[in-house]
């Protein structure tokens, strides 16, 4: 859990995690809004589907691949936040791609 | 794009490695990852310099920012190099297109050493540069109560940042073994280090309010779906965060996929790649500066920085021999001097070779736990290399970044034999993991 310091840094940038509307300051990253969100993970993991958040926040651990504006395993903390950004958690293993089940 | 000397990172040693080439008229490329100039040391640093928290020798960053800026460098920030050439110079960078140098300067820093205790994959759980990031690029805290366990410099630093900003630490487990500031003073640095030791003794001063358990040993963080109590030898607090250091390493995941010679640093019990006084390494075109050939701190890494930009400019016939050696030499001082502090550094906080126990998750990606490793060099693993593929450590997301370390330290425990006769994880471009989009926009 992390909380902003309105006086050293006004929270300006309206992005949504995991749907639900958060104000971070502009600079942070994606990752950095999870963790301002309060969120329980960011991701799944694919092996066991234990749940993570991130760990460096400077593109070491890879920890922190979530879905950002659609686009799943980006490195959340290397992606600076945009006004209306989603970020969503990345759920365990993505199933595999089977056009006849329309998916 | 072609250019004289394509520089790696975009920290003080690759900034000002771009100031000192640009003055001597080379054609400069600056690759970084990150979105503004700055590396770890001065992340944000044009946006958060304000900060009082952050400190005086923070916003001294900002000089050299803006002289990076002014520099005439062609800087391509939020871009990742996935690929180099060392025999032809090129580069395959994504987004946007490829690029040549006919010299190539690594500058990509350092990593914070892995710290592979039960339950650190746990949420709640992170690295004290993580935290120091959240300050520098969101100016936020962690709320409740935030527990700092390890040791080194950052632990003091972050401590008094953390206190400035009204949300100190509600405890400090230095992991450091009783007897370590002896062994410092014996050491030696202290005395021409001075300036730097002082620092530090600023920064203990100021957090001596501060509840400390000294020479911890045992670390564990527990708790059911997030990190919620801290444990140790003897003891356990409850925690919301808890944050882990034991050192930085030089990033050293282009150096080896490169082939480039290394040298096991039994100081700081890491890899370094093996580099001249000017920064040339083993091959002809390459060349590494700053944390990432050996960790000094950002003002040898400046020094180092414009040591090899100069030797750029010799090589590439911009500058004389004389010429080198004239500018060269002041720079070797300062160097030295920014050096002077490393064997009493060295001493005070030498990594603590703890145990890791069979059940710890040593790869945070493949989740393959210690014990797994153990059972595996006993099958025959001589290294993380061969580790890799009986297990898949080092094949995930992060490469080998997080677990390539750890990885070898077992399997040299385990064999029974030194650390530097197990051959580092060899890394594989593309350096860090791409799409089939960015691959078929080629």
């Amino acid at each position: 859990m992390y909380a902003t310091r309105p006086e050293a840094r006004p929270a300006t940038v309206e992005v949504l995690v995991d749907g639900v509307a958060v104000l971070v300051p502009a600079g942070a990253s994606a990752a950095a809004a999870v963790l301002l969100a309060g969120s329980a993970a960011i991701r799944e993991t694919a092996v066991s589907g234990a749940p993570r958040l991130p760990y460096c926040m400077m593109g070491v651990c890879f920890d922190c691949l979530a879905e950002v504006d659609g686009a799943a395993n980006v490195q959340a903390c290397m992606v600076p936040v945009a006004p209306g950004m989603r970020i969503a958690r990345q759920l365990g293993a993505r199933d595999a791609l089977m056009p006849e089940a329309g998916r | 794009m072609s250019f004289d000397l394509a520089i790696i990172g975009a920290g003080p040693a690759g900034m000002a490695a771009a100031v000192e080439a640009r003055a001597l008229g080379l054609a400069v490329l600056v690759v970084d990852e990150q979105p503004a100039p700055g590396g770890q040391v001065f992340r944000a640093v044009e946006a958060a310099h304000g900060d009082a928290v952050l400190g005086t020798e923070y916003s001294a960053g900002l000089g050299l920012v803006e002289s990076f800026r002014r520099s005439g460098a062609t800087y391509r920030p939020g871009t990742t190099l996935w690929h180099l050439d060392p025999d032809s110079g090129e580069m395959s960078l994504t987004p946007g297109g490829p690029a040549v140098a006919r010299r190539v300067l690594l500058a990509t820093g350092a990593q914070e050493r892995p710290v592979p205790i039960p339950g650190w994959t746990l949420p709640g759980v992170m690295g004290m540069g993580a935290a120091q990031i959240m300050l520098k690029t969101a100016g936020a805290v962690p709320s409740g109560r935030v527990v700092l366990a390890g040791q080194g410099p950052l632990l003091w630093l972050l401590a008094a940042q953390l206190q400035r900003a009204e949300a100190p630490p509600s405890l400090i487990l230095e992991t450091t073994p009783k007897g370590r500031l002896a062994a410092a003073f014996r050491a030696g640095g202290w005395f021409s280090g001075r300036g730097l030791l002082l620092k530090g003794l600023g920064l203990l001063r100021e957090t001596r309010g501060l509840p400390v358990q000294r020479a911890v040993t045992g670390l564990r963080a527990e708790g059911e779906g997030r990190v919620q109590r801290v444990a140790w030898d003897g003891g356990s607090a409850e925690c919301d965060t808890l944050l882990l250091h034991e050192g930085v390493v030089p990033a050293t995941h282009i150096p080896l996929a490169l082939g480039l010679d290394h040298a096991w640093d039994a100081a700081q019990q890491c890899w370094r790649p093996v580099v001249d006084a000017l920064g040339a390494s083993s091959h002809a075109r390459v060349a590494v500066a700053g944390d990432g050939a050996g960790i000094g701190g950002w003002q040898a890494a400046v020094a180092s920085g414009q040591l090899a930009a100069l030797d750029a400019a010799h090589r590439l016939g911009r500058l004389t021999l004389d010429g080198l050696a004239q500018r060269a030499a002041p720079l070797r001082r300062m160097r030295a001097e920014a050096l002077a502090l490393r064997p009493f550094l060295d001493a005070l906080y030498a990594p603590v070779a703890a145990p890791v126990a069979d059940q710890v998750l040593v790869c945070r990606c493949e989740e393959v736990t210690a014990g797994q490793v153990r059972a595996a060099a006993r099958l025959g693993a001589q290294g993380p290399n061969q580790a890799k593929t009986f297990l898949r450590s080092g094949m995930g997301a992060c490469q080998g970044r997080m677990c390539g370390a750890t990885v070898a330290r077992i399997i040299a425990e385990t064999r029974g034999v030194a650390p530097e006769t197990v051959a580092p994880l060899r890394p594989r471009a593309p350096y860090k993991p791409l799409t089939v989009g960015q691959l078929a926009g080629l």
